[in-house]
């Protein structure tokens, strides 16, 4: 079963835009409510892409400087990156049907 | 996942305050309860940081801890929840079936508290720059707009209190309303002329959202005077109103000419064992006390109902 990892600001080079396989990245703050809706969503939709994705989490409250070089402007955003570049992004809460619709048309 | 439908007395669709007040009263009925929700219990009232109007809580509590508190209360009197989305309903006087992503379920009664979302306002640029300057939700994003402008499209409860809590951010707020008088309540009214920060453009529509990566200007028009106008702005948040969810219900149940279903004092629909209860419901005034309060006046009903 794999976890979402959290992130923290040095770290997002190396574990995101270097990683071997596609990433996900789930940008957040506490105080979003919609950003709790789709935690749970997006911690199920990992055990789904064991090896093949990774699932990430970004806090923009403690990394506003990844979330501003992504010109993220709403929370929650789920950003995939591949080979180090952003490919597709969701903004707001949606079902994990359409999430997983949507990440598997990013890879 | 069996085939057969699995038997229930009570179907309640949606987990916001209204499915969750009936899901209490309904558990402790002793009815066989299950509450369907597609995302996360609580519904839209996770977006509000902080509710002031609900009784019993001077100092206000979160929309968070409120639900999850709901929630917590309903499940020990016995509802069951199942986090699946609804696929298809069949409800007739006779019959009542539930499909959904995760099984398929009968009801003697049910309970729709599906609720309803942000109206999109539909002008050009809106779609394209979602995330990128327009939002939905102030209370998520006004962290982005330090020290920025932007405006706040709406007139409303909503609206008005989204630029109110835009002011522990961005420099300058402009709500831009298409009549002359808001409709937000007058506390609020009187709080938002009050701060030098928020601004109102009567008479005015958004015409426009541009920019280039993000959002950098509005297009507006006043409707008075058709005069055209462009602010230098960073983001747009968008408080125009809500739509009912009742897509899966078209032709099933009758619906008023916005979408919301129609339900009489008891909270029943067209349907007999069908209620509608909270955002949904026709004429809604959208509180969660009132929500709350119309679950329980279903839940009585559908009791009654089951056991008449």
């Amino acid at each position: 079963m794999t976890k979402p990892v959290n992130i923290e600001g040095a770290k997002f080079e190396e574990t995101v835009l270097k990683s071997k396989i596609p990433v996900l990245v789930d940008f957040w703050a506490p105080w979003c409510g919609p950003c709790r809706m789709v935690e749970p969503v997006v911690d199920e939709l990992a055990e789904g892409y064991d090896g093949k994705v990774m699932f990430a989490r970004v806090n923009v409250d403690d990394n506003p400087r990844i979330a501003s070089q992504y010109g993220i402007m709403s929370i929650p955003t789920l950003m995939v990156f591949k080979d180090g570049q952003p490919v597709s992004n969701i903004v707001g809460f949606r079902p994990k049907a359409e999430l997983k619709k949507s990440l598997d048309m990013a890879l | 996942m069996s085939n057969s439908p699995k038997k229930c007395d009570i179907v309640i669709i949606g987990g916001g305050p209204a499915g969750l007040s009936a899901g209490i009263y309904t558990g402790r009925a002793r009815l066989d309860s299950l509450l369907i929700e597609r995302g996360v219990v609580g519904g839209q009232i996770l977006n509000t940081e902080w509710l002031e109007n609900y009784p019993g809580f001077p100092e206000g509590v979160s929309g968070f801890d409120l639900t999850r508190s709901m929630h917590q209360q309903a499940t020990k009197f016995g509802l069951e929840t199942l986090i699946a989305e609804v696929t298809d309903v069949k409800m007739t006087s006779e019959s009542k079936l539930v499909k959904t992503t995760q099984g398929d379920f009968t009801a003697r009664a049910v309970i729709v508290a599906s609720g309803s979302e942000r109206q999109k306002l539909g002008v050009p640029g809106e779609a394209e720059y979602t995330g990128k300057g327009v939002s939905y939700c102030a209370t998520c994003d006004g962290a982005f707009f330090r020290d920025k402008s932007v405006v706040v499209v709406g007139g409303g409860n909503a609206a008005i209190t989204e630029a109110l809590e835009l002011t522990k951010f961005a420099s300058q707020i402009t709500v831009i309303h298409r009549r002359d008088e808001l409709r937000a309540t007058k506390i609020l009214q009187e709080k938002a002329f009050a701060e030098p920060r928020i601004k109102v453009l009567w008479d005015s529509v958004v015409e426009e959202i541009l920019g280039e990566t993000l959002v950098n200007k509005v297009k507006v028009r006043n409707v008075k005077s058709k005069k055209e106008s462009v602010l230098d702005v960073s983001g747009v948040f968008m408080s125009i109103g809500f739509k009912p969810n009742t897509g899966f219900l078209k032709d099933i149940l009758a619906l008023d000419n916005i979408g919301a279903i129609i339900a009489n004092e008891k909270m029943e629909t067209s349907v007999s064992g069908v209620y509608a209860v909270g955002d949904i419901r026709s004429n809604s005034i959208r509180q969660v006390i009132s929500a709350a309060g119309d679950g329980a006046i279903a839940a009585v009903n559908a009791e009654k109902y089951i056991s008449g």
